[in-house]
């Protein structure tokens, strides 16, 4: 108790006085503050969630209508019967899903911005990507629950995937870390559209041909040649393929080495983008 | 710029930067070819409230916004204790704490949660939070409220919370940007005894504010701005002496009692100045308030009945009639978004 009443003498002079000492200030945030802050803003995106339940239902009913729909719809059309479609396709649902739930983010961003909230956290001395990289941190419960999703719901129509447990819980992480990836570039619509209407919308035009312009639901072969050259170069084609080598094989492969690469690849684009774009509001 | 009184501490001199909570000198904030403010210069003294009045549109909140590192300052220059705005936004964001003009709270959080939250970002221990939520939901009257989803908070509630989630560093500088409007009358009095307790304990007070009451009840000094710029700048008296005092205004119960009265009140004041605008209705400038009782005594001593008495005080209109010559008419539609923005 005596540290704690200690950091709080230090951090807080008694009512009554105040401190206009200027030169002990930090001109910017250190690292393990930036760390703590971003955790501060993760927590309340849990709590926000947790009070809204509503939040998780793309994640939580998306994954298995989806697996259902797809499987009985095109798993006789495409592989001949669901059994032999569910290791084609259980992965490429999971990329589709994982990437709606970081769609999200851009919208909750949105939404959040315009409660004036946000005009506090900027007069806040906390480190700048706090307030962005926080809610990203919180969603990594929601992909999580996604792929989570998606794979119980493919086992119970029947799919085994051979690469076993550890070759699912790396698929796993490999959407999660998608996801999260994908989050920025949808933060940065998120910071530049004028609603949060505006970033559903945006979102959309971006995240569905993303996801049915790759080799997620049907075999690269079946496509005509000008729309394989994109299909091969869609870095969800890779993430796919990672997730099917992992999944299916547990093999760790180049493809899983080259959604790392495009994951990386987002991230140093539109974690700058936003920065500025959301600081410069 | 009219300058009502001469202010020692407008001096570019180190000295002043020393006892200066506030320097700005020609500050400019455009937006597209709008000029919000308008090369602004202003000194505001160590643990002094200092109230910027002026209409919806004026560019106190863009003002505002730019003393806390909200909105990129396009010209001039801003000191906080000292410390450049423009130049450590990070160092200048540990001095102030902002109350904006739409309650900055977590809508989904409850009242202690917000206090909390806010109080883990600026690096306090989780127990420390704690107990700063509980100290500030007590010195605020939100104790009973503290565990209520906020949507069941008044507005006087959510806008004390929202100070409240200002004050928990003790920052030595504190905006209020337009701390009460759209408050009833009571909790704007309940601000306002909340506000003059910040003074107390040595904070300093930047307050914008439409109505001149609110700027004569708490600030030290103030700066009338109309446009982007400073028209006026003096302590509240001055401000009012230069505008001319309050009026009485009276309506005789019987019309026929008028002549008699404007005699009897002539006569009080030598010849001072009584207007006639209706029969039986009578206004009577005053230079001080408590001659309205002089004016109510000596007509009751004539036996003259007053069926109703009223006493104006100047309002914003008058001090823009005054100052500017112009009145302080509804911001175009325009302006009003304009402020928006820069919102």
């Amino acid at each position: 108790m005596s540290t704690t009443q200690t950091t709080q003498a230090a951090r807080r002079a008694p009512i009554g006085t105040v401190s206009t000492d200027t030169s002990q200030l930090p001109a910017r945030p250190g690292l393990v503050e930036s760390w703590n802050q971003t955790m501060g803003f993760a927590a309340r995106a849990l709590k926000r969630m947790r009070r809204e339940p509503e939040q998780f239902s793309d994640v939580a009913i998306q994954p298995i209508l989806f697996t259902v729909m797809f499987g009985f719809i095109f798993g006789g059309a495409i592989s001949g019967d669901i059994a032999n479609y569910l290791p084609l396709m259980v992965p490429g649902i999971l990329a589709m899903t994982c990437l709606t739930a970081s769609m999200d983010t851009g919208v909750q961003l949105r939404e959040d911005m315009d409660t004036g909230i946000f005009d506090r956290f900027r007069t806040l001395p906390v480190a700048r990507i706090a307030p962005l990289a926080g809610p990203m941190v919180a969603d990594l419960v929601r992909y999580a629950i996604a792929a989570s999703l998606t794979f119980l719901t493919g086992i119970a129509m029947g799919y085994r995937p051979e690469g076993g447990a550890l070759g699912v819980i790396a698929a796993i992480i490999l959407v999660v870390v998608t996801g999260w990836s994908l989050s920025w570039a949808f933060a940065y619509i998120g910071t530049v559209v004028r609603s949060a209407q505006g970033a559903q919308g945006i979102s959309m035009m971006i995240l569905f041909p993303l996801t049915f312009l790759s080799n997620a639901f049907v075999p690269v072969e079946s496509l005509p040649n000008w729309l394989q050259w994109f299909v091969t170069i869609n870095p969800i084609s890779h993430v796919v393929s990672g997730v099917r080598d992992l999944a299916n094989t547990g093999a760790v492969t180049a493809e899983v080495g080259w959604a790392l690469v495009g994951c990386a690849v987002v991230i140093a684009i539109f974690a700058p983008l936003a920065l500025r774009s959301y600081q410069r509001r | 710029m009219q300058n009502i009184r001469t202010d020692p501490s407008v001096q570019t001199n180190a000295a002043a930067s020393a006892t200066s909570a506030v320097r700005i000198r020609g500050l400019v904030k455009t937006f597209g070819d709008y000029t919000a403010v308008n090369h602004i210069d202003l000194d505001i003294r160590r643990g002094e409230i200092f109230g910027v009045l002026g209409p919806n549109g004026a560019g106190k909140t863009t003002m505002i916004n730019m003393l806390a590192t909200l909105l990129a300052i396009d010209d001039g220059h801003a000191e906080i204790f000292g410390v450049d705005v423009a130049r450590e936004p990070h160092k200048i964001r540990q001095l102030i704490g902002v109350t904006g003009q739409y309650a900055s709270v977590d809508e989904k959080l409850t009242g202690r949660e917000n206090l909390q939250l806010i109080a883990r970002l600026q690096g306090l221990s989780r127990t420390a939070a704690r107990s700063v939520a509980v100290e500030l939901l007590e010195e605020f009257g939100l104790g009973a409220a503290a565990d209520k989803p906020l949507s069941t908070f008044s507005g006087g509630m959510r806008r004390r919370l929202d100070l409240a989630a200002s004050l928990i560093t003790r920052p030595p500088l504190i905006f209020l940007d337009e701390p009460t409007t759209g408050l009833d009358p009571r909790t704007r009095n309940q601000m306002w005894e909340t506000i003059r307790n910040l003074v107390a304990g040595g904070v300093t007070v930047l307050l914008t504010t439409q109505y001149l009451e609110e700027a004569d009840q708490l600030a030290d000094r103030i700066a009338v701005i109309d446009r982007g710029q400073i028209v006026a700048q003096g302590t509240p008296g001055e401000l009012k002496a230069s505008i001319g005092g309050s009026s009485l205004q009276l309506i005789l119960g019987d019309a026929g009692d008028e002549d008699r009265a404007r005699a009897v009140i002539s006569e009080l004041f030598a010849g001072d100045v009584v207007h006639v605008p209706d029969p039986g209705a009578i206004t009577v400038s005053l230079q001080v308030a408590s001659d309205a009782a002089t004016v109510l005594l000596a007509l009751r001593d004539h036996s003259i009945d007053v069926s109703s008495i009223k006493v104006q005080e100047p309002s914003l209109d008058d001090v823009f009639l005054t100052i500017t010559g112009e009145t302080a008419t509804e911001p175009s539609p325009t302006d009003a978004s304009r402020e928006e923005i820069s919102a």
